[in-house]
This record gives C-alpha cells, sequence and structure tokens, in this order.
C-alpha cells in the first residue's frame, strides 16, 4: 500500500470497496478505528454486510464486479461537480498532459486494437512531446487532447444513473457515497480506499485499481496524511513475495522480466529503462542483481551473466493458471509444490486436480496432508489409473522457523525461532536450500555452457551452527546489497553501482542491513503513546514519532508513506491537516516526520534527471502522477461485464474486457444468465485461511467456524423455499457444491439491469479430506477467466444456480 | 496506559475490571482461541447452521463466546450486533449464593473464583446465574468438565502481573483491562463520544447491576437487544437459603456433630471404665 496502517488515523473517510479488512486483516483494522474514533466517515461498498461493515458508518451494497462503473462514477461526480484538488491535478499528475492526437476511444475499444492477435498496438497511446523530448501540457486543462478531458469526455458517460443501473446502487446513494468521497477532493482533507481480493479477482483485476488510483489523484488523496490506497495483501508475507518476485513476469524489486527479443543486457535495459524519473538507475540495480546471483561469474565481459537468465517466449505467460493448463498439455512433468493446495484453492479445482493426476512426480511440502498431497483420494477419482509419483517433505511452520515477513505496508519485520521444528520437518527455505545444493552437485562436472546458470549461481547459505538450517542473515545482507570488493554492506540504493562492484539481490530492501550485525527488521522501537489507550497520535506541530520510524523497516528507505512529497503544496509547505514533510528553507532540504519521498531539489528547480522540484511521483515520468497510464489492457479503466454476467453491458458494445484470457480446455466451461441466473462471490473468513488445511485442522479455529454455507437474501430464499439451516445445492457451469443456507438480511436483492438480481456468497475454506471438520470445495464453481496484465482469476463474480437440496440433512 | 496495568498486590480489595468496548469488537473471535488454549479447555464443536456465532451458548468448556446479534431493517443497513459474552463476576453473585460447597466463592480483586476441588457439580449455580455464563456438563467422561467452568477472568494470570490472555490478543484492543474506576470513567466518556457518533442508544452496562459487575460493557443499544437482564436481581429465596438457612442448617449440622463426638467421648469413657479388662484390650487393639 501506499500508506502505513499508522497512518490510517488521519483520515477523513475511508473506503472499503473489495476489502473485508475486520474479518481478513484484523490486526490492521485498529487503525481504521483509530480513523473512526477521531472522526472519520468509515463507508463498505460490498455486496454482503460484513464484520467490516458492522463497524462501518455506511454500507452500501451493490453487484460484484461493476467496481469501475461505481469508481468511473465517482470521477465523473468529481470532474462535473468541480470537487477536485485542482492545484494537485494541474501540478502532480499528468491531468494536463496532452495525448497523441490519434488517441481514441469508441464502444468499449481503444485505438490500437488488433481482434485478430486480441492485442492492443499502443503506439497511440503516448504523450505529445516537444522537440527537447518534454511534454507538451496545458495547464488549463482545456486542450481536447489533454489527459483531463478525455477522462472527463470518458467517464462523462458514468452518471449516476447508469452507475445504478450497472450497480444496484440506487441514485440517491451513489450521490450520498459521491458527496463523502469528493468532500476529500481539497487540501487538508483525505480519503483512503482500503482494497484486497475483492479488486483483484476479475477479468480487470489490474484496471480496477488504476480506476481508484486516477480518483484518488483527482481527489489530492495520494501521498498525504490519511490518504492513499490501501491494498492489504492476501498472506502474512505476499507482499515480501511480491518484492522477491515469487512471479514470471518480474525480477527482484520490480525490474521486469526479459524475453526473448532483448538480444543484450544493453538492449533490455534501452528498452526497459523509464526515463525522465528516478528509475534511470535501474542499470544500477538490475547490474548488482546479477552480481548477487552469479557473483565472480557475473563479468563485464559476460553481460552480469544476463544470458543466465532464463527469458519468456514471445506473447507467453507463466503464470499459476499457465502452469496447471500446461500439466494438463503434458507440457510440464513434474511440480514442486510447497506451502498451498491448489486442488481446493485454485479456480476451476476439478481441473486442476485433474491435471496433478498427469504429473509424473510431484514435490509436495507442508505442515499437514492436504487434497493436493492426496488428490487421489477426492471423489471421483480412480487411484488405479493414476501414475504420479508424491514425495512428501514435512515442512517446518512459522513458530519453528526464522526469517523476516513484508507485511501491507512494506514492513520488514524480522521474527525469530519460538521452537525447533518437529522431528524431521524442515523449513521451506532449508528444503529447498537443499534441492539447490543437490542439483548444483549434479551439474558440477558439466562442461556444457548451458548449465553455467546453475553451476555458476552463488547458492551457499549453510548455517555451520545449525545444519538444519540455513543462514537468514546471509540472505538478508545478500538482499540488502554489499559492496563486492570490501563486502561491506550498502546503507542505501543510491551506492549501487552499474560497473559490477556492488551486488544487491533486492534494491528496494537495501538499508534493512546497513551495517555488518544491524538488521533494522529486527528493530522494535515504537514512539511514546500519547493517548491513554496506548497508542500514538500525529501531532499538529509534527512533535509526534506517529509512523513509529524505529520499528521494522519499510521499503524503501525506511519511508512509510510513498510519495509524500504530495503532502507538500508546490512551493514545499505542508498542506495537510498533520505534517509528513516539507521543505526546510533554512537548511535547503527536504525534512518531515516521514522520511521525505523527493529527490534531492527545491520546489522551485528542475532536478538533473527532469523531474520539477514541485513533482512528488519520482516513479513516473517527469515526476507526474499517471492518471493517464498505460498497461496491456487499456491507458484508462472503463466498465465491462464479467466473463460471466447477469446483463448486458449497458455502456458499451464491447461486453468483456477484450483482452480477456481463458483457457480452452474441457473443464473451461461457462454459463449464461439462462441457466445460471445468480450472481455468485466466494470469500474468506476470519476463523480460517485459504484452503483451510491449515486452519481446520487445528481444533480450536475448527469449533470457531466448523459449518460450511453459502449466504443469500432473505428475498431469494422466500422464492426458492430455503429456510436457514436447509442444505442446498450451488451450481455452476464448471461444478456442483452442497452446502447449508444462511439466510441474511446482510445482503440485499439488487436493481440490475432494470431487473431484481441477488448475490449469493460462498467461503473457500472448506474440503472434504483435510481437518476436523469438511464440506464442499467452493472453487469447484469458480471460473478460470482471467486479466492479461497478472492472469488474476474471476473468483469474485460469476454465474450460478441455487436450489434445495432434497436427502441431505 | 492499560497495556502494563496490574493489579497493587499489596491490596486485594482493589477491583479489577475487563471492559468490552463492542462498537470496536470485529467478532473475530480471537478471545475464544486464546480462552480455551490457555485454560486448556476441551474443543466442542457445535456450531448451529445459519450463523456466525461459534457455540449456541457457553458451556463447562468453552468460558467465552462472541454472540452475533442481527437486527434487520427494513431500509438500508442494519445492524449486526458482537458481544463478548462470559462470567460477569458480579459483586452480588448468584453462583456463590446458590454453591453449596462454598466452592464458588468472592475472591482477591472482586473476581468471583471457582474451587474445582470443591465442586461437586450438583449444578445449583446454573439456574442462579443472571447471565448464563457457568454450565456444568453431565454428558461427558471428561471429569473436569463434569464440574462447574467459567471464566475466572485469568486469575492465573492477573495475580502474577499478566493480563487475562482475551485482553492480551484482542486486535483491535475493544477488551480492556484494568482499575474497575478508571475503566468505568472511560467507558461514561466513550458513550458520549458514541451518542455524538450518531449512536444514539449507546449506554454502559455493567457500573451498578448486582452491585458492580467486573465484566463491564459499552453497548451500542440497550442490554436487552443483547439478551442481557436489564436489572438483573438475585432471587430473595435463594438468598434467604445461603444466608437465611445454610447457616441454620449448618449450625444444625455443627449441633448434631458436636452431639456425636460428646456421644462417642462420653461413651468410651463409660465403657472404658465399665469393662471387662480383656474385653479393653481387645477394643485398644482395634484402635492401634
Amino acid at each position: 500500500m501506499t500508506t502505513s496502517f499508522w497512518d490510517l488515523q488521519n483520515a477523513d473517510v475511508v473506503v472499503f470497496m473489495g476489502s473485508n479488512a475486520a474479518e481478513n486483516h484484523p490486526i490492521s483494522f485498529k487503525w481504521f478505528l483509530r480513523a473512526k474514533q477521531k472522526g472519520a466517515k468509515v463507508i463498505v461498498v460490498d455486496p454482503r454486510y460484513t464484520r467490516t461493515a458492522s463497524k462501518a458508518d455506511w454500507w452500501v451494497p451493490f453487484r460484484s464486479g461493476s467496481d469501475i462503473a461505481v469508481l468511473g462514477g465517482l470521477i465523473n461526480y468529481a470532474i462535473t461537480h468541480n470537487k477536485f484538488h485542482h492545484e494537485y491535478v494541474v501540478k502532480y499528475t499528468n491531468a494536463g498532459l496532452l495525448v497523441n492526437p490519434n488517441f481514441t476511444f469508441d464502444e468499449g475499444i481503444f485505438s490500437g486494437w488488433d481482434p485478430e492477435a486480441k492485442k492492443y498496438n499502443t503506439s497511440t497511446w503516448g504523450f505529445q512531446t516537444d522537440e527537447n523530448g518534454l511534454p507538451k501540457e496545458d495547464p488549463t486543462l482545456q486542450d481536447p487532447h489533454s489527459v483531463f478531458q478525455h477522462i472527463k469526455r470518458i467517464y462523462g458517460e458514468y452518471t449516476p444513473e447508469k452507475v445504478s443501473e450497472i450497480s444496484g446502487i440506487p441514485v440517491e446513494d451513489f450521490v450520498k457515497l459521491a458527496e463523502y468521497v469528493t468532500s476529500t477532493g481539497q487540501a487538508g482533507k483525505s480519503a483512503v480506499f482500503a482494497y484486497a481480493m475483492g479488486w483483484t479477482q476479475h477479468t480487470k483485476g489490474v484496471q480496477n485499481i488504476r480506476c481508484s488510483t486516477i480518483l484518488q489523484m483527482l481527489l489530492g488523496n495520494i501521498g498525504v496524511p490519511g490518504g492513499g490506497i490501501a491494498a492489504l495483501r492476501g498472506h502474512a508475507n505476499v507482499q515480501g513475495a511480491t518484492d522477491l518476485a515469487v512471479l514470471y513476469h518480474d525480477l527482484p524489486g520490480y525490474l521486469g522480466q526479459p524475453n526473448e527479443a532483448h538480444k543484450s543486457l544493453q538492449d533490455f535495459l534501452d528498452k526497459t529503462t523509464a526515463k525522465s524519473s528516478y528509475w534511470v538507475n535501474k542499470p544500477k540495480f538490475f547490474t548488482s542483481l546479477l552480481k548477487a546471483w552469479w557473483g565472480d561469474h557475473a563479468t563485464k565481459e559476460n553481460e552480469f551473466g544476463f544470458h543466465y537468465i532464463p527469458k519468456m517466449a514471445g506473447g507467453e505467460t507463466y503464470s499459476h493458471y499457465d502452469i496447471f493448463q500446461s500439466i494438463l498439455d503434458g507440457k510440464v512433468k513434474g511440480l514442486l509444490n510447497f506451502g498451498q493446495n491448489p486442488a481446493v484453492g485454485s479456480a476451476n479445482a476439478r481441473k486442476v486436480q485433474a491435471a496433478l493426476a498427469q504429473l509424473d512426480w510431484m514435490v509436495f511440502a507442508d505442515l499437514f496432508m492436504n487434497e493436493t498431497g492426496e488428490f487421489w483420494k477426492l471423489d471421483g477419482v480412480d487411484p488405479a489409473t493414476i501414475q504420479t509419483e508424491v514425495i512428501m517433505l514435512p515442512a517446518a511452520g512459522p513458530l519453528e522457523k526464522e526469517g523476516s515477513f513484508t507485511n501491507s505496508h512494506r514492513l520488514l519485520q524480522w521474527k525469530h525461532k519460538a521452537i525447533e521444528p518437529l522431528g524431521e520437518s524442515r523449513s521451506d527455505g532449508w528444503l529447498i536450500h537443499e534441492i539447490g545444493k543437490r542439483v548444483q552437485k549434479l551439474y558440477a562436472s558439466s562442461a556444457a555452457k548451458k548449465d553455467e546458470p546453475i553451476k555458476y549461481l552463488v547458492w551457499d547459505y549453510d548455517n555451520p551452527e545449525h545444519p538444519n538450517d540455513f543462514d537468514h542473515i546471509k540472505v538478508l545482507k545478500e538482499m540488502n546489497g554489499f559492496d563486492v570488493a570490501t563486502g561491506k554492506p550498502l546503507s542505501s540504493f543510491a551506492q549501487m553501482k552499474d560497473d559490477g562492484s556492488t551486488a544487491g539481490g533486492c534494491w528496494i530492501y537495501t538499508g534493512v542491513y546497513p551495517e555488518e550485525g544491524v538488521n533494522k527488521a529486527d528493530a522494535r522501537k515504537r514512539a511514546a503513546p500519547n493517548r491513554p489507550e496506548g497508542w500514538t497520535e500525529a501531532k499538529t506541530d509534527g512533535s509526534a514519532d506517529y509512523l513509529h520510524k524505529g520499528y521494522g523497516f519499510a521499503w524503501p528507505a525506511n519511508r512509510r508513506v510513498l510519495y509524500n512529497r504530495a503532502s507538500a503544496d508546490p512551493q514545499g509547505k505542508s498542506w495537510g491537516k498533520v505534517p509528513l514533510v516539507w521543505w526546510d528553507e533554512a537548511q535547503a532540504k527536504w525534512v518531515g516526520v516521514d522520511v521525505p519521498d523527493m529527490l534531492p531539489v527545491a520546489p522551485d528547480k528542475v532536478h538533473a534527471l527532469g523531474v520539477r522540484g514541485d513533482s512528488p511521483f519520482i516513479m513516473k515520468p517527469w515526476g507526474l502522477g499517471g492518471i493517464f497510464g498505460a498497461l496491456a489492457d487499456g491507458p484508462l479503466p472503463v466498465h465491462y461485464e464479467p466473463k460471466e454476467s447477469p446483463i448486458a453491458n449497458p455502456l458499451y458494445k464491447q461486453q468483456n474486457i477484450p483482452t480477456l484470457r481463458t483457457y480452452g480446455s474441457k473443464f473451461d466451461k461457462f454459463g449464461t444468465v439462462d441457466e445460471f441466473p445468480y450472481v455468485a462471490t466466494t470469500y474468506r473468513l476470519t476463523e480460517h485461511q485459504t484452503s483451510g488445511a491449515m486452519t481446520r485442522t487445528l481444533p480450536f479455529l475448527a469449533e470457531a467456524f466448523n459449518k460450511y454455507f453459502v449466504e443469500l437474501n432473505r428475498e431469494l430464499a422466500k422464492e426458492k423455499d430455503i429456510k436457514n439451516g436447509d442444505w442446498v445445492e450451488v451450481e455452476s457451469a464448471r461444478g456442483k457444491v452442497t452446502a447449508q443456507a444462511m439466510v441474511t438480511s446482510r445482503m440485499k436483492p439488487l436493481k440490475v439491469g432494470g431487473k431484481t438480481t441477488h448475490v449469493v456468497g460462498l467461503p473457500i475454506h472448506w474440503s472434504p479430506l483435510s481437518g476436523h471438520v469438511h464440506g464442499d470445495i467452493t472453487n469447484t464453481l469458480t471460473p478460470q477467466a482471467v486479466d492479461v496484465n497478472v492472469q488474476i482469476q474471476e473468483t469474485k463474480a460469476f454465474l450460478v444456480n441455487i436450489r434445495k437440496a432434497n436427502g441431505k440433512g | 496506559m492499560w497495556e502494563s496495568w496490574k493489579p497493587d498486590p499489596s491490596n486485594k480489595q482493589q477491583q479489577v475490571a475487563m471492559l468490552v468496548d463492542t462498537s470496536e469488537c470485529i467478532g473475530c473471535k480471537a478471545c475464544e482461541v486464546a480462552c480455551k488454549q490457555w485454560n486448556e479447555n476441551e474443543v466442542r464443536i457445535n456450531q448451529e447452521p445459519g450463523t456466525y456465532q461459534s457455540h449456541p451458548s457457553l458451556d463447562s468448556q468453552t468460558w467465552t463466546i462472541i454472540k452475533f446479534i442481527e437486527q434487520p431493517e427494513a431500509e438500508g443497513m442494519g445492524q449486526w450486533l458482537m458481544q463478548k459474552h462470559n462470567c460477569m463476576h458480579c459483586t452480588e453473585a448468584g453462583c456463590v449464593t446458590a454453591c453449596p460447597t462454598d466452592a464458588l466463592q468472592y475472591g482477591d480483586y472482586g473476581v468471583v473464583t471457582l474451587d474445582q476441588d470443591s465442586c461437586i457439580g450438583c449444578g445449583y449455580c446454573e439456574p442462579a446465574c443472571p447471565f448464563d455464563a457457568i454450565h456444568v456438563d453431565k454428558s461427558t467422561f471428561n471429569q473436569s468438565a463434569q464440574k462447574a467452568g467459567k471464566c475466572t477472568l485469568c486469575f492465573d494470570r492477573i495475580s502474577n502481573a499478566m493480563q487475562p490472555a482475551c485482553v492480551k490478543t484482542c486486535p483491535t484492543d475493544c477488551i480492556k483491562y484494568g482499575d474497575r474506576d478508571q475503566l468505568i470513567a472511560w467507558a461514561y466518556e466513550r458513550v458520549e463520544q458514541l451518542k455524538a457518533m450518531g449512536y444514539k442508544n449507546a449506554t454502559v452496562y455493567g457500573d451498578k447491576e448486582l452491585g458492580g459487575l467486573h465484566e463491564l460493557y459499552v453497548l451500542l443499544e440497550g442490554p436487552e437487544t443483547y439478551d442481557l437482564p436489564v436489572e438483573p436481581k438475585l432471587s430473595k429465596r435463594l438468598t434467604f437459603w445461603k444466608y437465611g438457612l445454610q447457616p441454620i442448617g449448618k449450625a444444625l449440622l455443627g449441633t448434631a456433630i458436636f452431639g456425636m463426638i460428646i456421644n462417642w467421648v462420653a461413651a468410651r469413657r463409660t465403657f472404658k471404665g465399665g469393662l471387662h479388662p480383656h474385653e479393653a484390650e481387645a477394643g485398644s487393639t482395634m484402635h492401634d
């Protein structure tokens, strides 16, 4: 997230949309409650009245999958009612920049669409530049080619009436929502949007979030106290996994993954290094990464080992769902499955289960046996037909291993081992280190050039003192970065070089281990509390260290609020109700309560990189916030219906996002509204974790919530003669589950596209084999329809039918 | 302030309390889990269908639960109330009054203590509790569960300068623990704050009820909405039984025992004096 949990207390408006923080991020939720205590309006926009909604001022039910319609409507409201932060928009964002005159948008399609290749050519999505390469801009925002006029035109169609028709939010409620949200479109006021899987798990998941960034920038709510976009991550260390690029399309520190078209290191860096922003330093970060990985074998002569990195084939993707499709297709023969239960947790679970049976072998590392490790025991599977060899590795639990967590607010926190792992179980890190060592041994005598990446990989994390563990601090130091000649840790990524003299595995983490023996992730210095309940409140004079800078380490550079330069006006004076950072004339530098996020340049000067001192978004071209920004599925988010939708898109002829992807196996079936009239959404509960294999196994959590259920509103229940607790069948084009009905007024019928639409909800935590309590697998119902940017699946909006089950219960 | 609070070990009369600010309870049930774990209580998988509530009520092994109360409204947002429920540690406690063996007593710091060794599992305490917070389970093979069970206010922890397990684990800090008077003052302030925020029916519960409870609440609605007794009273008959009849009974029992002892001593003397020597020898052998 752009902000810090500790800063949420400063918000005037808190909007939960796509997030159910009280249930899924309970530790974070107290900071949202602090905001409410201090007078913030808390609004929940969600198809369900959740435990988060129970603590909010107002619940706004809407149809799952219509988020962009609602957010686009808010953008339109802010513009048409002149309720945006004008100075912020003109000075800090690219709203005034002029877009290529050939850029068009018509009936849901942007210019450059190639229907054959199902791909956009983005050549018309650039900005107009002058002879010096600087962007042409119109600070009056009136030029018809300006970004502002484009969004004014596109979102002009998102009237309250249209939003209501798509989302099911009554017009007067939407206007009330818009009034609350846009009340923060001025200096000194802020709103924070909290989202999680409710926004991401859609075929336009990335665009959902893009849409909120546009709105927040219009309102001047990014980088200011109490503002920002709170991306609440799905697990304790998902942020860390993302930072370290446990992803197919990226390398640690968001450096991007080379593909086959990149012929050399120079070619890759030339093509992917953004100009006029702090990213011009990318070659230094990238070279240091290569040095960290291949050490002495990364030399200037071999382009620092650039060719050791596997390259993506043109147009290919390698996501979670690609892996299982490739197993089904017979392309992938073996699987190393660490700490996940895709037979239950992945969309279209039956397809995943069928894929597992096609494997030659699977290494399965987990705390407990689960449906993935024992897929042959699932219903409808004949073990005699399966040849897969499964190798079980007993993994250590969270309290049995050392290491760091990076949580949602980018904070690295060190965790010490509480007890030794039971029996022969080992930490995942040890298992991977050991596998790596043995693979290296197999290749040790090879003279083949293709084996060099394995042979030469730096892989020396042995822990002589604890042979059953690896050397965590050595890994931390490598991530942090060090001077190659002296081995001295780097204290800042500004010290990184592109000549091979520095190494560093993840440049954004530099500073977490600034000198030998100092682990800042383990720092535990809290600010003194100034409230009787024991917490630290922000002060208007900037005297309280309410961001707890001595506690843990937040990347980058221990900065708690990203883009915090925006908390000061163009002249460098704080314009928030509490100060974050400001320009100190006497010292001629940026100072503040937080670590300033700005190049060392006076507000009225221009930095050598081309970033002006009054442009806070230093990671973006010219330091301007990206209201207009190219992604693979469009430069601006617009409303498309989910792959399975109850209505035709009321806005455009284009029904779904044009770049939508499905896999086409015999398991990938999709339904229509005639057969499956109800919208379904899936979610998690406080009491359980993902597939439930870790939590239904613990007796105290099994009893805390033991019944698998489907939530539905009273009207639908009446129509279907379903009573609270009745067994019902829920069916989609992909399968069927049986669950007990939870009939509730916490869900409401919605008027969508002129007709009554019902949304039903199912939690994903139950499965038939693992744990003390059992239930059907919700993901039997969900589709593998994915977005093009990150291949995330649409498990938050799909179609089902529901009927009373006979003969069960 | 409250995180590090501990009672004064030299002043056992000091009144401690727990306070639940229900306006900030998110129903996460971490308190339920912490309670079971610290007290090493048995798991009871008995959730009813169609609700988020984990157990229909407290039981001899389940000492705290969060009650989920759904209040639908015809239009707009209803309320979904969450209330942590456990023993209230009353100043005038029905269970203490009903207990025939004094297994239940008024302990230090205002905590109602339960000595399981003295408990005979008679179950008199169950109906005597106006909060349905103490239970005896006859249907189990677990001997400790056949006796009464209830929240101890983590007496073992608080008498060792630690917070109760549920307080320590609460992620929103909505369960507070500290000096009772201070918590009450804070609760009234909080209620004013909530009223200003639009929660017109917000109220404090536990200040005056039954001589003052040691489990206090900031409630968003009146106590009846939470199924809490509005003006709980101990039955006069129960009080009379405990403090009127029982002392008489005990006195009578004591008199009877005293009489028997006198009788035995007198008889012993009588028989010792009047018996033949060989009979007396046999008698003393028996007593060796």
